[in-house]
C-alpha cells in the first residue's frame, strides 16, 4: 500500500493526471477536455491528441471557458476544465461559482501548477488561496492529489462524481508514496502512519514531507499517526474528531495559505467539537517566491525538519494541558 | 415566416399582457428591473410563441431548442412567460423576489425547469450558449441556441472571448439577440462605455449581424429566420428596443434600470398598458 522511505521512484502528477484523462476519454464519450492555452503544461494535450473532436481550446481566455464548460454540462457532457490552479480559481472564479457552482453543474476544475509546484515562474503563476476560494463556494467537492497514483484514483473519482468537483494538482515530478494496491476513497481521510502520541494531517506534496518527518519523529521515540486528508471537502470530520480524542494534538500541514484550507477546515471542527492543542503549517499570509520547489518551500517552513520541530513544540503543549 | 394578421394581433396582445404581468410582479415585489424587463418582452414572445421548439409540457425534452437569458435581470419577462405557458403556475407570479419563492431575483435554473442557465452576473451567458451549441455538435443534436444579452452586457470582456469562441468553432446553431435599448443603470451607454458600431464589430469578429426593431414582432420574426438560416457561422440579432417600453415615464429612462415601482407609478403604469395580468 505505501511504499517504503526513501522512496526514489517520482513522477510528475500532472502526467500522471493526463494519462487519466486519456483513459476517462475511452470509457466514457460524454468526456470532454477545456483547455486555455497550456495544454503542454496541464498535460492535457494527451487528451487531445487522442480525442481531438473532444477537445475544446478556448485560448487565453479562462473565464470563457469555465462558463462554456457550464454550458457543456448543461448539456449532458461530463467538461474538465483545465488551467493552472491560480487562474481557475481567481480568473474564472465568477463563473466558476455562478454558473457552475450555483447551478451544480457536472464540471470538473482541474487546478494545475498549484501551490508553488510552479516554483521558478515565482508568486504571479502559484497557487496558495485557491482552496480557500473553492472551500467557501457551496457545492464544489475538493481534492487534494498527493502523488501521480492518488491522480489516477482521484481524477476517476471525480468523474463519477455528480457535481462540480476541484482537483488540486501540480506541476512537479514527486515520490511515488502509494503503491498499486492503493484504495482511494473520496471523502475519507487515509491514515497512512498509525500512532498516538500526536497527529500529522497533511494533504498534497506535504503528505510526502510529513512521511519524513515521521521518519525522524520515530527515530527520537516519538509515534505520531499521518493522515492523508486528500478530501479537504467535505471534511472527514469523524477522522478528525477520533484523532483528536486518541491523540489529543493535532498538527496540519499544507502547500497553501494557513487562512482557509485544510488547516482552516481541520480547527473549524475541533475547536466547534472537540478543542485540542493544534497547529497549522502553511503560507503563513505571504505569497511564494522563485526557486527551486524544494528551496521555496523550506523557506516558507515546510519542511521535513519544521514539521519534526512544531510536532515536538505540540507534545510539549499537550503534556502541560 | 410569414404570420396572419390574426396571429401577429394575438401576439401583440400577449406581450401587452406580460407588459402589465411585469409591472405588476415587480410593483409587488418591491423591488426588481423594469427598463429592461419591458425591453425583451417582443423579443421573449417571438421566440418562445413562434420560433422556438419548446414544449411547455416537457420544459426538459432533450430536443427543446435552448434559451439563455444572459441579461438575467429580465428574469420577470421570462418568468410571465412561463406563467402564461403553464410551466409554471400563474398562482406564483406574485412571490418573485419573496423568501422561499422558486422566482429568486435572478434566474435559478435547479429551482425552475424552463430556466436553461443560472443567470445575473452580465457576460457569462454567451459563453454558456456556445458551449450547449458545442455541446449539440458533439451530440450532433439539431436543437439551436438562443442567448439573450443586454447592451451594456457587451462592455464585458467576456463576451468577446465568448464571440471568438463561436466564430473558431462555426457554430452555426447559435445565435445571440442584442436587446439593444442603449440605457444602463448608470446612463446612456453610448456616454458611460462607447459600444460604437455593433455589427460592425461582430462582424469583424466572424458573426454574421442582423437587425430588427425589437418591438415589431414580424420584424422580430423575420430577423430570426435570416439567422437560424445563415449556415457559415454563429448570427446575432441587434434588436432596437426601448427602454422601459411601454411605460411614458420609463421609456429610455436610466434610473428604471432597477428600481421599485411605487403606488402611484404603478396605477399609471396600468392605465398606459392595459390588457390583463397573468398574475393570479
Amino acid at each position: 500500500m505505501l511504499n517504503k522511505l526513501p522512496i526514489t521512484n517520482k513522477k510528475a502528477v500532472r502526467v500522471a493526471y493526463g494519462e487519466t484523462l486519456v483513459e476517462l476519454g475511452g470509457l466514457d464519450q460524454n468526456v470532454v477536455v477545456l483547455d486555455a492555452d497550456v495544454s503542454s503544461s496541464t498535460q492535457s494535450k494527451l487528451f487531445a491528441q487522442k480525442y481531438p473532436e473532444r477537445f475544446i481550446n478556448v485560448g487565453i481566455a479562462e473565464a470563457n471557458m469555465m462558463a462554456v464548460a457550464a454550458g457543456l454540462a448543461a448539456c449532458g457532457k461530463i467538461p474538465f476544465v483545465n488551467t493552472f490552479a491560480v487562474f481557475c480559481t481567481l480568473r474564472a472564479g465568477d463563473p466558476l461559482r455562478s454558473v457552475v457552482a450555483y447551478p451544480e453543474l457536472n464540471v470538473k476544475i482541474a487546478g494545475g501548477y498549484s501551490g508553488v509546484s510552479d516554483s521558478y515562474d515565482g508568486a504571479t503563476h502559484q497557487s496558495v488561496e485557491d482552496i480557500a476560494i473553492v472551500r467557501s463556494i457551496p457545492n464544489i467537492k475538493v481534492i487534494v492529489v498527493a502523488d501521480a497514483t492518488e491522480a489516477r484514483l482521484a481524477t476517476m473519482a471525480a468523474a463519477k462524481l455528480k457535481g462540480p468537483v476541484y482537483l488540486r494538482l501540480s506541476r512537479a515530478e514527486v515520490p511515488i508514496i502509494f503503491d498499486a494496491d492503493y484504495h482511494f476513497v473520496f471523502g475519507k481521510a487515509h491514515e497512512l502512519v498509525p500512532g498516538d502520541d500526536l497527529t500529522i494531517i497533511a494533504n498534497g506534496y506535504m503528505v510526502y514531507k510529513a512521511l519524513e518527518a515521521v521518519r525522524i519523529l520515530n527515530q527520537k521515540g516519538i509515534y505520531p499517526r499521518l493522515l492523508n486528508m486528500h478530501t479537504v471537502k467535505p471534511l472527514d470530520e469523524e477522522a478528525v474528531l477520533k484523532a483528536a480524542r486518541e491523540t489529543g494534538a493535532i498538527l496540519t500541514v499544507e502547500e497553501h495559505s494557513i487562512y482557509g484550507g485544510l488547516g482552516s477546515a481541520v480547527a473549524e471542527t475541533l475547536g466547534q467539537n472537540y478543542p485540542v492543542p493544534m497547529k497549522i503549517m502553511g503560507f503563513n499570509d505571504r505569497f511564494g517566491e522563485t526557486g527551486g520547489y524544494d528551496e521555496v518551500l523550506a523557506k516558507m517552513g515546510l519542511s521535513a525538519e519544521e514539521i519534526v520541530r512544531n510536532a515536538e513544540n505540540l507534545l510539549t503543549k499537550k503534556a502541560k494541558r | 415566416m410569414q404570420l396572419t394578421a390574426e396571429r401577429l394581433r394575438a401576439l401583440n396582445e400577449i406581450s401587452r399582457n406580460l407588459r402589465r404581468t411585469v409591472v405588476e410582479m415587480i410593483y409587488t415585489a418591491g423591488s426588481g428591473h423594469p427598463g429592461g424587463s419591458l425591453s425583451s418582452v417582443e423579443i421573449i414572445t417571438a421566440l418562445y410563441l413562434e420560433k422556438m421548439k419548446f414544449d411547455p409540457r416537457n420544459p426538459l425534452d432533450p430536443r427543446r431548442d435552448r434559451f439563455v437569458l444572459s441579461k438575467g435581470h429580465a428574469a420577470p419577462t421570462l418568468y410571465a412567460m412561463f406563467a402564461y405557458l403553464n410551466v409554471i403556475p400563474r398562482s406564483e407570479l406574485l412571490h418573485l423576489r419573496k423568501l422561499g419563492s422558486r422566482l429568486q431575483g435572478h434566474p435559478d435554473m435547479k429551482s425552475v425547469p424552463g430556466v436553461e442557465m443560472s443567470s445575473g452576473p452580465l457576460g457569462l451567458g454567451l459563453s454558456v450558449g456556445a458551449g450547449m451549441a458545442l455541446a449539440a455538435k458533439l451530440n450532433q443534436a439539431p436543437y439551436h441556441t438562443y442567448v439573450l444579452l443586454g447592451d451594456g452586457e457587451i462592455q464585458e470582456g467576456i463576451i468577446w472571448e465568448a464571440v471568438m469562441t463561436a466564430n473558431k468553432y462555426k457554430l452555426n446553431n447559435l445565435t445571440a439577440i442584442l436587446d439593444h435599448n442603449g440605457v444602463q443603470l448608470d446612463g446612456i451607454c453610448d456616454e458611460i462605455m462607447p459600444l460604437g458600431d455593433v455589427a460592425a464589430k461582430f462582424a469583424a469578429f466572424g458573426w454574421r449581424p442582423f437587425t430588427c426593431d425589437g418591438h415589431d414582432i414580424a420584424s422580430i420574426l423575420n430577423a430570426l429566420e435570416e439567422a437560424t438560416s445563415y449556415r457559415e457561422g454563429p448570427s446575432i440579432i441587434i434588436a432596437k428596443t426601448v427602454k422601459g417600453k411601454g411605460v411614458s415615464y420609463m421609456e429610455g429612462k436610466n434610473i428604471w434600470h432597477g428600481k421599485k415601482i411605487d403606488d402611484h407609478e404603478y396605477r399609471q403604469a396600468v392605465a398606459e398598458i392595459g390588457g390583463i395580468s397573468y398574475a393570479e
